[in-house]
């Protein structure tokens, strides 16, 4: 704030205690990655003497190239890589292909499958039920029970919904005189125009195909086919020795801590995160506008 | 209105119903992979909740899940007697409570604080810092939890010994993980749930503003009596939606965070009903989906009475 001071001494504090407030909610958010970050990048000994607090003490990438070398790391990042990209474009097409029959007001089913969606948001079979569906339709261990049961969220196509009603309808009705299909007009005409919509929408998928352990808790126990979450969640929660046993050969591999080993799978999982979120800020807002006008 | 005749083709109800399907066949076509979705993923499971009220026997497959004999309210009489009930339902509740209490209030406070920085680089990148938790896994924040929290090595234990107090083995003590659970939920969302508090006070006309300053008012003021009340609605409306989901924990971070140890305070109906159901061997398909079955009616009711006030409140309704 460079804005010439001016007011009572009770402004004063009040702009110091806001920007008091501020600054601790920045530290708060932003101190436990870099902390993590510093801890990854140490040598082991400083970490296990307790040395590292804020910044990184002895520069060392040891652990770090351990973890890096470690395959199943990679296995496991593929996998999300495939599910994130394939879940997410599978779930924009089908809330597109969803939201733009129940969005056309001469559309004759309309009202029924509308209440339908709806109904889905409040109720729903519960854990076992649905549990016992997918196992039984031989998704048990299959990449497609990581894809399949979060294939459309009904509060996204409500928001789909709204955007495309939105659209002029005299748009539609000038198309559908010229002879266009609700094919054509949903790729070619409606689509495009909602395409601010749809990019909040992909990134709310995307992030959610990106996190999600518990499809793969429930349904994956392949080793070759888990996601990065199932993988770092034996790392970091269960405590699994795994990639210090493979590389207890290798030199420099024993000073390293445990608690290194975790922090460096938790720096490289958070990574493109940390990348994408100041990239796509814009859209959070316009995001949860969307929510906010439908909510 | 000659023009509106031609189109009658196009906007007519009444037509006849094959009529109807033939104009809309596009749209059908449309539909049919969405609702064989939700047929296949949401409401056929639906019907498998007839498992709440017969004895499922194991391996008979889907159709063990119609054919299983029945036994009434047998699960649930059970479910209601046990130790279980009464300590589920308290900590489902004190969860979401507690989140409600601390998470609730900080968002309103940093939307207040960060809109009084007038310089757009700055607030943008204090903003974008506090959003980055929120889009952290669970999985993530919760090795983070755990491993800051370790008494081996972990960041708290460590500061703890240093001022000379002995370590604190957080996680495995039951009065630590409501405190956990809540405040490590209110540091991973207030950022975002900043966001909605933020666009409604940037849409205060700044008209307003100079109003009120041009009477002599200060920041204190301005805030008090021009801010605050006019993201009254959206705090009223975001109140209701979240008093709808208290009795709906997440069942995630709860299950990767607790322990036996903490089963006390941690375990909540959605943990226990994953734990009887698929996490124990032979799984209790039929008993852990009557406990599911309890709290989705206890969930749907909450909804929809919050569903009503919100009517009554703010005329903006879910449904």
């Amino acid at each position: 704030m460079k804005k010439p001071f001016k007011g009572t001494l009770g402004d004063f504090l009040f702009d110091l205690l806001i920007w008091i407030f501020l600054a601790l909610a920045v530290v708060v958010c932003v101190y436990p990655f870099l902390y993590v970050l510093s801890v990854a990048i140490s040598s082991g000994e400083a970490v296990n003497k307790g040395l590292v607090v804020l910044l990184p003490v002895d520069l060392n990438f040891d652990a770090m190239l351990t973890v890096l070398k470690y395959k199943q790391l990679w296995i496991s990042y593929g996998n999300t890589l495939f599910y994130t990209v394939s879940g997410t474009l599978l779930n924009v097409v089908f809330t597109c292909l969803a939201a733009y029959p129940l969005s056309r007001k001469r559309f004759f089913l309309r009202k029924q499958l509308n209440f339908l969606l709806a109904f889905t948001m409040y109720f729903s079979g519960g854990l076992i039920p649905i549990y016992i569906v997918v196992t039984n339709l031989g998704l048990y261990n299959s990449r497609w029970a990581m894809i399949l049961p979060a294939l459309i969220s009904a509060y996204n196509v409500m928001i789909c919904r709204s955007a495309f009603e939105s659209i002029s309808e005299e748009l539609f009705e000038e198309a559908a005189i010229e002879g266009a299909n609700d094919f054509f007009i949903l790729t070619r005409i409606a689509v495009p125009l909602i395409k601010p919509t749809l990019a909040v929408l992909t990134l709310y998928y995307a992030v959610a195909r990106y996190n999600d352990f518990f499809s793969a808790m429930l349904y994956i126990t392949d080793p070759a086919k888990e996601p990065l979450q199932a993988f770092l969640r034996r790392i970091l929660l269960q405590a699994s020795t795994e990639i210090m046993q493979t590389t207890s050969l290798s030199m420099g591999a024993l000073s390293q801590s445990t608690i290194q080993v975790r922090y460096v799978c938790i720096v490289v999982s958070v990574i493109p995160i940390m990348l994408v979120v100041p990239l796509v800020q814009k859209y959070l807002v316009q995001g949860t506008m969307l929510g906010a006008v439908k909510g | 209105m000659a023009k509106k005749k031609s189109q009658s083709a196009y906007t007519e109800k009444k037509l006849p119903l094959k009529k109807r399907i033939y104009r809309d066949r596009y749209l059908l076509c449309m539909m049919v992979p969405v609702v064989i979705f939700f047929a296949v993923f949401c409401y056929f499971p639906m019907t498998g909740l007839i498992m709440a009220f017969n004895k499922y026997r194991i391996g008979s497959g889907i159709k063990g899940v119609y054919t299983s004999p029945f036994v009434g309210m047998q699960w649930f009489n059970q479910f209601f007697r046990s130790v279980y009930f009464f300590r589920l339902v308290r900590n489902t509740f004190l969860l979401q409570f507690w989140s409600l209490i601390i998470g609730f209030p900080i968002p309103i406070l940093f939307a207040v604080a960060v809109t009084q920085i007038r310089r757009k680089p700055i607030q943008k990148t204090v903003q974008v810092a506090t959003y980055l938790p929120y889009f952290i896994s669970t999985v993530v924040v919760c090795g983070m939890i755990n491993n800051f929290l370790s008494p081996s090595g972990g960041i708290v234990n460590q500061m703890l010994n240093r001022f000379g107090i002995e370590s604190i083995n957080f996680m495995n003590l039951p009065e630590w993980f409501r405190r956990i659970y809540v405040i490590s939920g209110s540091w991973q969302s207030f950022g975002f749930n900043s966001i909605i508090f933020v666009a409604a006070i940037m849409g205060i006309s700044p008209d307003l503003y100079e109003a009120m300053r041009v009477d002599g008012a200060n920041r204190r003021q301005i805030i008090w009596h021009l801010v605050l009340p006019s993201i009254r609605p959206t705090i009223i409306l975001l109140l209701i939606m979240t008093l709808g989901s208290m009795m709906s924990v997440g069942f995630e971070k709860v299950y990767l965070l607790y322990n036996t140890a903490v089963y006390e305070t941690a375990d909540v109906i959605q943990t226990y009903v994953y734990r009887q159901g698929i996490g124990t061997s032979p799984p209790n398909y039929s008993f852990a989906t009557a406990v599911g079955l309890f709290n989705s009616v206890i969930n749907f009711a909450i909804v929809f009475v919050a569903n009503r006030i919100s009517r009554k409140v703010t005329d903006t309704a879910i449904w």
